[in-house]
């Protein structure tokens, strides 16, 4: 329960239409897409302004209330999930494309905007907004700053971070302040924009971006290679940039994954091989039908047992969208679906692969395997039921020992879902005591009171024996 | 107000019968929520989203929370279009999941004794009788004919109801009298060569308000080379009892169907109208608790098929169709496109036609608010949904617009005549519009 002042005051500041504390509101948002978390919040409050944040924000610090800034709650690593109740701020209200500007390159947005919404209007003026994670129909770009969003461009365009230039921010005390700017270049200082994004809504509430556009690559192909075995396509991935081509996208589909997908999307999968990768290239077109021939080729001489280029753009858009529906299309096939995305460099893809595998028969359960192979970001993905118990600790031991792995091969516990509480207690894992102490130290600066998102990133009962045996990155 | 006797044995039955796996099922990946209509115009409401709505559920069904009234404000805003299920990669039978909730909510609560009155009426004593629907269209053929109609538009008599209702009553169809509604012939021939033994289900307003419509799509079908078989017993489908929470009626209704249908020896059994054939397509689910009834209803559900479907089948898009030149869109049934899957017949049909431009309506694939009575009952969000469908809608710049269940039909005339556009676009079946379209030999 909250003290009755201090929601009287958020009332005042929001008014009573855009505050709600009932329980069905309550219970709506007390998850979000990481499964087995729910937790409810105390109130729900969507601010209509900057200035509105600042003076929830104030109130939250003076009556130490936690504060969870939610977008459309699609993230996976439960970063959105109110583990200590507080008060969920929503912003449905900010989901204004403020200013497209064509001279410097840039798009200015307030946090609520939809992912997809924005790639579409920037494309409409022939720009080009390349982050896409799976959830783009519905993501927010404010929960893709705060979770530092990936997607299937990742390889050859990077991800969130490397597209926001500058922020609007309202910190913990209340302040608001601006970092970056419409700059290709700013050494001034320490780069608090790249520390906020992905900070998981830790530090502070993000009220506005102004991201990097590029300009629209004119043409794509689209190309399916089918592997019979399943370290053949692997070994094809690193043959690929190895020959130094970096495809826009280069997506990994294991067999189980295949047949699900296929089901759920119908788009003539093969359904009876080991692997499948999809690849895409975009640019000028003579670059483009280059490297796609090249890519075939090295499909082929890596035993792939067919190679096909999408005639048409439907044709590959329809591979797109069976990609994309993966993850969800397999939860089709058990009641609890848990998804990790261990990432390693990609020339360690096949030992990962073969790893993941031997850990999933050594624990006796069922991972599914896909992902964005090209930049050595894997998506083992296990089902399961989390009714069943014993299965449960089995599934809990077996990613344990695949993010051990993942680090022993030079790679870390998360590539882009974020650590949220799903993975907080693997964080030392990858980043050491020392690593731990200084992540701790900047949040302390920044949020003493720790009412900004608490109980993410860190938690309580880290895993710092570990830490030691493996402080070799 | 729901007391806590009945918020308890909600609670119980919500527990005991709502289907646990499915409900786990939802992974909450979100992906329904741009589909959803309620989600986006209550301005991005989770409660009033499929995820949100399942996750209620759960947490009545698991004892979480209490089923207050905001619970059931959240269940009975959703229209039951169903878009999100198309999306829900993990396969979600949201539709089931809301009527079974429906239904809890309605057995076990007391309504005010004039919404029971009501709901008795419509539900008991109208619906289930096709001769009582004849009638009262007859009523309202004779009350649009006899100028009455006129009299009350003039007076300001209308001027006392909703508006909605209000400008409902100026969109109605003209009703047929008594005359034109005789029985019709219980088997017909096909015009040529016979290609298919079909039955065909009339239902209850397709067969009374909008009978010139039930008999264009005989002639059609006719011309396709289908012999029809109509079966006499045949009842209303109980779509609209079974979304309101009224399933056992809807039992009574389905099983009496069956009864009519499964005696015929025919290869499929035809509808016209979206949310009749998405019903009676779902009765095996209805009964599948039903020893004694749930393979004859799965039989039933096989044979459902829309009329669209069997004319591209059976090539009718290769006869000559002809229509003055005019641009064409087309408004999907929710059900007919998210339930029985199909988008492509009716806009084939509609190419396959000589001098018209079809252009797409953008999100023609969403709903228009009309959802069975929904519009009556929600007239505030249905109205919102109107409003921005007649947006897309107006960009096509059409001047006719074709539907394919009567519910969309009457909401896109609303919004026509709300928009003042009723003089220059014409809203029409798809079956009425293909046989305007064809050119005999």
């Amino acid at each position: 329960m909250i003290d009755s002042n201090f929601r009287k005051a958020l009332i005042e500041v929001v008014g009573k239409e855009n505050f709600d504390d009932t329980n069905t509101e309550k219970l709506v948002y007390s998850y979000d897409a990481t499964p087995g978390f729910q937790a409810m919040p105390d109130a729900v409050i969507a601010p209509r302004s900057t200035e509105e944040i600042t003076e929830i924000v104030k109130l939250c610090n003076d009556y130490k209330v936690p504060i969870v800034p939610r977008g459309s709650g699609t993230n996976l690593c439960a970063g959105t999930c109110p583990l200590e109740g507080g008060v969920v701020l929503l912003f449905k209200h900010l989901n204004n494309i403020l200013e497209i500007d064509e001279e410097n390159l840039t798009v200015t947005v307030q946090p609520g905007v939809i992912t997809s919404s924005l790639i579409e209007a920037v494309e409409e003026k022939g720009f080009f907004y390349p982050p896409d994670p799976s959830s783009m129909k519905i993501s927010t770009i404010g929960g893709n700053i705060n979770e530092n969003s990936g997607g299937l461009r990742g390889l050859k365009y990077g991800v969130t971070a490397d597209y926001v230039l500058g922020l609007q921010l309202v910190l913990p005390n209340g302040e608001t302040i601006r970092t970056g700017g419409k700059l290709a270049k700013d050494v001034a200082g320490y780069d608090l924009t790249r520390l906020m994004v992905g900070s998981e809504g830790t530090l502070a509430i993000i009220t506005e971006a102004t991201l990097k556009l590029i300009p629209k690559p004119n043409d794509t192909k689209t190309l399916l290679a089918i592997f019979d075995r399943m370290e053949d396509a692997a070994e094809t991935v690193s043959a690929i940039i190895s020959n130094k081509i970096i495809p826009s996208t280069l997506e990994f589909l294991d067999n189980l994954t295949l047949n699900v997908v296929e089901d759920y999307a119908k788009v003539g999968l093969p359904t009876d091989v080991e692997a499948v990768l999809l690849i895409e290239q975009d640019g000028h077109q003579n670059v483009v039908e280059e490297d796609i021939a090249s890519i075939s080729e090295i499909c082929s001489s890596n035993k792939a047992v067919s190679v096909h280029v999408a005639e048409t753009k439907e044709e590959a858009e329809k591979l797109r969208t069976a990609r994309r529906s993966a993850l969800s299309a397999l939860a089709r096939l058990k009641p609890t679906t848990i998804l990790e995305d261990a990432t390693v460099p990609r020339s360690e893809i096949p030992k990962m692969v073969r790893s993941i595998n031997d850990i999933a028969q050594k624990y006796n359960v069922n991972i599914c395997t896909f992902g964005h192979a090209g930049d050595g970001n894997l998506h083992p993905t296990c089902l399961t039921d989390g009714r069943d118990r014993e299965e449960m600790q089995r599934v809990e031991a077996a990613f344990e020992e695949i993010f051990k792995k993942a680090i022993e091969l030079g790679g870390t516990i998360t590539g882009e879902h974020g650590v949220g509480v799903m993975k907080a207690q693997y964080l030392g894992l990858k980043v050491g005591a020392s690593g731990l102490d200084i992540m701790k130290s900047i949040k302390t600066a920044i949020d003493p009171h720790h009412i900004m998102n608490p109980g993410k990133v860190f938690s309580k009962e880290s895993m710092m024996k570990e830490v030691v045996n493996n402080d070799n990155t | 107000m729901t007391t806590p006797e009945e918020k308890q044995k909600i609670q119980e039955a919500f527990h005991q019968r709502v289907d646990d796996d499915e409900l786990l099922n939802c992974m909450r990946c979100g992906f329904c929520l741009p589909k959803c209509p309620t989600y986006i115009e209550s301005g991005y409401k989770e409660s009033h989203s499929p995820r949100g709505r399942i996750a209620l559920m759960k947490a009545v069904s698991d004892g979480l929370i209490e089923p207050d009234e905001d619970v059931e404000r959240s269940l009975e805003l959703c229209l039951g279009c169903r878009a999100c299920e198309p999306v829900c990669p993990s396969g979600v039978p949201y539709g089931h999941l809301l009527e079974e909730v429906r239904d809890i909510i309605n057995q076990n609560k007391k309504f005010p004794f004039k919404t029971r009155v009501l709901r008795k009426i419509v539900f008991d004593h109208v619906f289930p009788h096709h001769h009582r629907i004849k009638t009262l269209t007859n009523l309202l053929s004779y009350y649009q004919s006899t100028g009455m109609q006129n009299i009350m538009h003039k007076t300001g008599v209308l001027n006392m109801f909703p508006d909605t209702l209000a400008t409902m009553e100026k969109v109605l169809p003209q009703a047929p009298n008594k005359k034109k509604m005789n029985k019709r012939e219980t088997i017909m021939t096909p015009v040529n060569t016979k290609k298919k033994r079909v039955a065909f289900f009339t239902g209850c307003l397709m067969d009374s308000l909008f009978r010139e419509t039930n008999d264009a799509t005989l002639e059609l079908l006719k011309i396709a080379g289908c012999e029809i078989v109509i079966p006499d017993q045949q009842v209303c489908c109980g779509a609209l009892h079974g979304h309101s929470g009224e399933k056992e009626r809807a039992r009574d209704l389905a099983k009496k169907n069956i009864k009519a249908f499964e005696a015929l020896n025919v290869d499929y059994i035809l509808t016209n109208a979206g949310g009749c054939g998405a019903f009676l397509s779902d009765y095996d689910h209805l009964l599948k608790e039903d020893e004694e009834w749930s393979g004859r209803a799965k039989k039933l559900s096989n044979k459902i098929i829309d009329f669209s479907s069997i004319l591209v089948a059976l090539d009718f898009h290769q006869n000559h169709l002809f229509l003055h030149q005019q641009v064409i869109t087309y408004q999907d049934s929710c059900h007919l496109r998210n339930v029985l899957g199909i988008k492509d017949a009716p806009r084939r049909l509609i190419k396959a036609i000589d001098h018209i431009t079809f252009q797409e309506m953008k999100d023609a694939d969403t709903c228009c608010g009309s959802a069975g009575i929904y519009n009556i009952t929600e007239s505030e969000m249905s109205m919102k949904i109107l409003d921005k469908k007649m947006i897309n809608t107006k960009a096509t710049h059409a001047t006719t617009i074709v539907t394919s269940n009567p519910g969309c039909l009457l909401q896109m005339k609303l919004g026509v005549e709300r928009e003042g556009m009723a003089d220059k676009v014409r809203i029409v079946h798809l079956a009425d519009l293909l046989l305007e379209a064809y050119q005999p030999n």
